[in-house]
């Protein structure tokens, strides 16, 4: 990986005494790079909470080195290194007896700003995080799951911390609530680039959110660390293969973007044209139908039948394609417009109607498959 | 009936509130009484809230707490004050007789309510919410002052009322060895066949217990952290079931 280390776990291992209902984890090394998304997920006592606790020394490893931004965390004061690192957990634990604003400014009142400072801080968080005003004066059990959820991250982020420890952040709200979130999150990182070490035991999630994603086993041990295409593209062994379960294709899909793979051509023809033009870029390319473009512009498409006793094509009346996918489409979205459309085939188009080509199935079928 | 007019013209006559000859009256007898049960009532809370903290917080020497609040439910109130005033006379300890016994079993009797509930209230505070507070980079003090204190602050006050009621109500027992307080009437009472006495006495104890109750019942609302910021305040201890071992 290129770009500097921001936290470095070496050989680090944590064995639990007796029965304390924490899973162990065994001689784990990754690093993790300044402004990167990455996932832990595993099955439950495969040791990822552990391994995310260990960096806020809320679990203090047995063995092995953990650096938070170059310093040795167990060098530091526990209470410090917490206040500089930003922490959700699934159930976020709001204090009850605290409004929302307060609960955001725990962090900032605990560093004792002064209060314009914390009253500015708290107004700019639950604008990022679209907190309606109204709710900094209710109390967390007036609030929603959703809303609760993303007062916790406004609350981690209070103090603008470069890294963020996320526990399963989203897990406790239902699914519809849950893809907002994460797609808000998203957002919020393209702009915040902060280095985040996200818990998950959902493979799913753990696709949508990561930069790299570390899949862990039982005891504490890595099985693959990478991206999420290349863990879908190439998993490391059966039980990463078993982990990310079936789809594997599918979920690439979902991945990849239509310019990340060639667009084919496609018969074209120009309203102008006679009809012999349309026929011969038909044969051309093997289609029963043609795009119809002028100028650049994309108008619609003819076939046989419709060109049928006309002169030329613009006689045909060209019906208008039902969808059109742009360069930033995923092929997942392509490949919902190629099975739904009649022309069996996704016309990319740009900056509105600018006919780009097609993608045909054979097309991203060869790109899996590579 | 005639016994209840006796009593109504007994609480009628001044020399029953300001005394005559060896007799101090009622307002010197409430005073002794309620000066003697608060004063053990806060010593015991003294030595015994920072325990109680400190077992709920570190969730250290549990079984400590539960075995304290479990012998000091059992034992006979009548049995501590047995022994203590046989100790204290047994060691020829100075000051008026009876009244360290009477101290001494009072100070006992209200330990284990207020350590059970000063324990059991810091323990009930939602494990999650210290979690994230711990992970946020609160100190264990102030873990411990910010967020378990006033979520657990009606229980501890409700430990601190069954205390003061329980002891108010034993303080009563002192005039047995020879100590004064409101239990001289009663006491006296049957010492001399005088059902007036003993009747009046009776329903001064009964009276004093009942406002220590009410008055404990304003201060634990008092302490009740809002949770809502609707105008009607939600009790932390009604909310949930999990508290509230003996309230």
């Amino acid at each position: 990986m290129t770009g500097d280390v921001m936290i470095s776990l070496k050989n680090v291992s944590k064995v639990f005494d007796s029965a304390e209902g924490s899973a162990a984890v065994h001689d784990l090394s990754m690093d993790i790079v300044r402004g990167e998304t990455v996932v832990l997920v595993g099955p439950s006592g495969c040791g990822k909470t552990t391994t995310m606790k260990m960096i806020n020394r809320l679990v203090e490893p047995t063995s092995g080195e953990i650096t938070v931004n170059g310093t040795d965390v167990m060098k530091q004061d526990p209470v410090e290194l917490r206040r500089g690192i930003g922490y959700v957990i699934q159930s976020i634990g709001l204090m009850p007896h605290r409004t929302i604003a307060q609960n955001i400014a725990t962090v900032p009142e605990l560093l004792k700003w002064d209060a314009t400072k914390v009253k500015q801080r708290v107004a700019e968080l639950s604008d990022i995080l679209e907190l309606d005003e109204a709710l900094l004066g209710r109390y967390p059990n007036e609030l929603s799951g959703g809303q609760r959820q993303r007062v916790g991250v406004a609350r981690a982020l209070a103090v603008d911390p470069p890294v963020m420890l996320m526990d399963e952040p989203f897990g406790a709200v239902d699914p519809i609530v849950r893809e907002r979130l994460q797609d808000q999150f998203l957002d919020l990182q393209d702009r915040l680039k902060k280095t985040i070490v996200f818990v998950t035991h959902d493979i799913d999630e753990a696709i949508k959110m990561a930069d790299r994603i570390a899949i862990l086993n039982r005891g504490g041990v890595i099985e693959q660390f990478a991206s999420p295409e290349e863990i879908l593209r190439s998993p490391a062994n059966d039980f990463v293969k078993q982990f990310v379960g079936v789809e594997r294709g599918l979920k690439r899909l979902a991945l990849l973007k239509v310019s990340q793979i060639g667009i084919e051509e496609g018969p074209v023809v120009s309203p102008e044209a006679p009809i012999r033009d349309a026929e011969r870029a038909m044969e051309k390319f093997d289609y029963d139908w043609c795009s119809v473009v002028e100028d650049g512009e994309l108008l619609g498409w003819v076939d046989r039948e419709s060109l049928g006793g006309c002169l030329t094509v613009a006689e045909a009346q060209a019906r208008p394609f039902s969808a059109y996918v742009t360069h930033d489409s995923t092929l997942r979205e392509a490949l919902d417009s190629i099975v739904t459309s009649r022309t069996q085939v996704a016309v990319v188009a740009s900056g509105g109607q600018r006919y780009v080509g097609i993608l045909s199935l054979e097309r991203i079928s060869k790109e899996i498959i590579s | 009936m005639d016994q209840l007019t006796a009593v109504w013209e007994w609480f009628m006559m001044e020399s029953t509130w300001r005394g005559s000859g060896i007799d101090p009256g009622i307002l010197v007898r409430v005073y002794e009484h309620m000066s003697m049960s608060l004063q053990a009532v806060a010593l015991a809370a003294l030595l015994v809230l920072p325990i109680g903290l400190y077992i709920g917080h570190t969730r250290r020497w549990e079984f400590a707490a539960i075995s304290i609040g479990n012998f000091g439910r059992a034992l006979p109130s009548f049995g501590i004050l047995g022994i203590t005033f046989f100790i204290t006379t047994a060691l020829d300890v100075p000051g008026i007789l009876g009244f360290w016994a009477t101290f001494t079993a009072l100070f006992l009797l209200a330990i284990p309510p207020i350590l059970t509930n000063t324990y059991v209230g810091i323990k009930g505070v939602d494990a999650d919410t210290i979690e994230a507070a711990r992970g946020m980079g609160m100190t264990e003090r102030e873990i411990l002052t910010r967020l378990e204190i006033p979520l657990a602050a009606p229980l501890i006050v409700a430990g601190i009322r069954l205390a003061t009621v329980q002891v108010v109500a034993t303080a009563t027992l002192g005039a047995v060895v020879a100590w004064g307080g409101l239990g001289r009437y009663i006491v006296d009472g049957l010492a001399r066949g005088n059902d007036v006495l003993l009747l009046g006495g009776a329903i001064l104890v009964a009276l004093l217990a009942i406002v220590t109750e009410v008055a404990f019942g304003v201060l634990e609302r008092i302490a009740a952290p809002r949770l809502t910021s609707q105008k009607k305040r939600v009790v932390a201890g009604s909310r949930s079931g999990q508290l509230g071992p003996a309230a």
